[in-house]
């Protein structure tokens, strides 16, 4: 347990948004700590290559990327603490970040703390889970050689999960509720070049079943009803992000899907809360909007200390 | 401080199913970035439960066996061993007082 500290900026996440917010508050001689409920680095550790951030002709690593974010923060003395967030309260000018590791007073807190995967709420999901229901081809990939497996989702995610499988699975089936996908282009171009993909539109999962592990999906298109069985070892879903905001309901103002509402200075409603990257309402979900966000957030948290 | 014991195919036995004390054994892999969120907070509890857990890491990409023998199959996976079986199991990234609860559970 740390004892109750002081701190002008205290940064909740420690993914592209929050380390860049950090670089920034540090460097501006604030007194700054980062709170990170595991290592940092966030989803892009999860991503493999990052071949979208400017600088990097050839891609970056995920985890590289961030070990490198990481240490230009510590660089400049940004502090970081292993804690996960419980709450925060407001008291007067004053804002307690309440935390697994005790108590932390402080004048701003930039809120960066991203998303993580959405559940499908299906019959097996919950039971198979580690047991061919996965969510990281880049983790649980390697464990799928040579058999088949289904991705769910439509976005980037699901086209990233998928071609990451091809490396492994003997097939991937990719199944979304739609007719059309909503991830990029140069992404839906490999995926549909890739002969081990296989796309299933217009359908959902509605149970997922088996004995030890993971043997079928059943499945039923939306707009025939039709009822379909599909033979696979793993299903790995990628069907959108819900954005970490449970300790913030009622205290800032966040949008019908849990993400905080800013301004275009990545302010809340409530002065001395900003907001950072995933976890922002419309958030596009790349890293270069997120290291956006966190220098945004950054200056005009610097000016709320700075201006009492 | 007491610090996790890197265990294998050869050793496995010997160290974790013959130990007296419980042992909680970290499944991870170098690509695994998850699996790099839980090795501090395993670090961290190797020093608190030093003398009562024994914490131990095991490369699953080095160590095939082992891993399908328990049917690994989404890391960072967390085992709790107790008198040569495992008695926990927990998938993926979970906060320290999660873990600790899990810990206090089987001792």
């Amino acid at each position: 347990m740390v004892k109750q500290r002081d701190y002008d900026v205290v940064i909740i996440g420690g993914g592209p948004a929050g380390l860049t917010a950090g670089i920034y508050t540090a460097r501006a001689r604030l007194k700054s700590l980062l709170l990170e409920k595991g290592a940092t680095g966030g989803w892009i550790v999860n991503a493999g290559v990052v071949e979208n951030y400017p600088g990097f002709p050839d891609g970056v690593n995920g985890l590289e990327l961030a070990d490198a974010m990481q240490q230009q923060a510590a660089k400049f003395g940004l502090e970081t603490l292993t804690a996960e967030v419980t709450g925060l309260d407001l008291k007067g000018e004053q804002k307690i970040v309440k935390t697994g590791e005790g108590d932390i007073t402080t004048r701003a807190v930039i809120v960066a703390g991203g998303s993580d995967r959405i559940k499908l709420g299906v019959p097996g999901e919950e039971e198979f889970t580690g047991r061919g229901v996965a969510y990281c081809a880049v983790c649980d990939g390697y464990f799928y050689r040579d058999v088949p497996v289904a991705v769910v989702g439509g976005g980037n995610a699901a086209m990233n999960e998928a071609l990451e499988l091809t490396k492994f699975a003997s097939k991937i089936t990719l199944i979304h509720r739609r007719d059309e996908l909503r991830a990029t282009k140069i992404l839906q171009e490999r995926a549909f070049a890739e002969p081990k993909i296989e796309f299933l539109w217009n359908t959902v999962i509605e149970t997922i079943e088996g004995e030890d592990t993971v043997k079928k999906l059943q499945l039923k298109n939306v707009q025939t009803g039709e009822k379909s069985t599909l033979n696979i070892s793993g299903i790995f879903v990628a069907a959108g992000f819900r954005p970490n905001t449970d300790y913030l309901k009622n205290i800032v103002d966040l949008a019908e899907n849990g993400a905080i509402i800013t301004n275009e200075k990545m302010e809340t409603n409530v002065p001395g809360i900003l907001a950072a990257g995933d976890i922002r309402a419309n958030s596009i979900r790349q890293v270069a909007a997120a290291v956006g966000d966190g220098a945004v957030a950054a200056i005009y948290a610097e000016r709320h200390v700075t201006s009492k | 401080m007491s610090k996790p014991v890197e265990v294998n195919d050869s050793n496995f036995d010997q160290t974790v199913l013959q130990s007296k004390t419980p042992v909680l054994v970290d499944f991870w892999a170098v690509w695994c970035g998850p699996c790099r969120m839980v090795a501090p907070v395993v670090e961290e509890l190797a020093g608190e439960y030093e003398g009562k857990v024994t914490f131990a890491k095991l490369n699953v990409d080095e160590n095939p066996r082992t891993a399908s023998q328990y049917g690994i199959m989404s890391i960072p996976t967390l085992l709790i061993f107790k008198d040569g079986a495992p008695v926990s199991n927990i998938i993926g990234f979970r906060p320290k007082p999660e873990l600790k609860k899990s810990i206090d559970a089987v001792l």
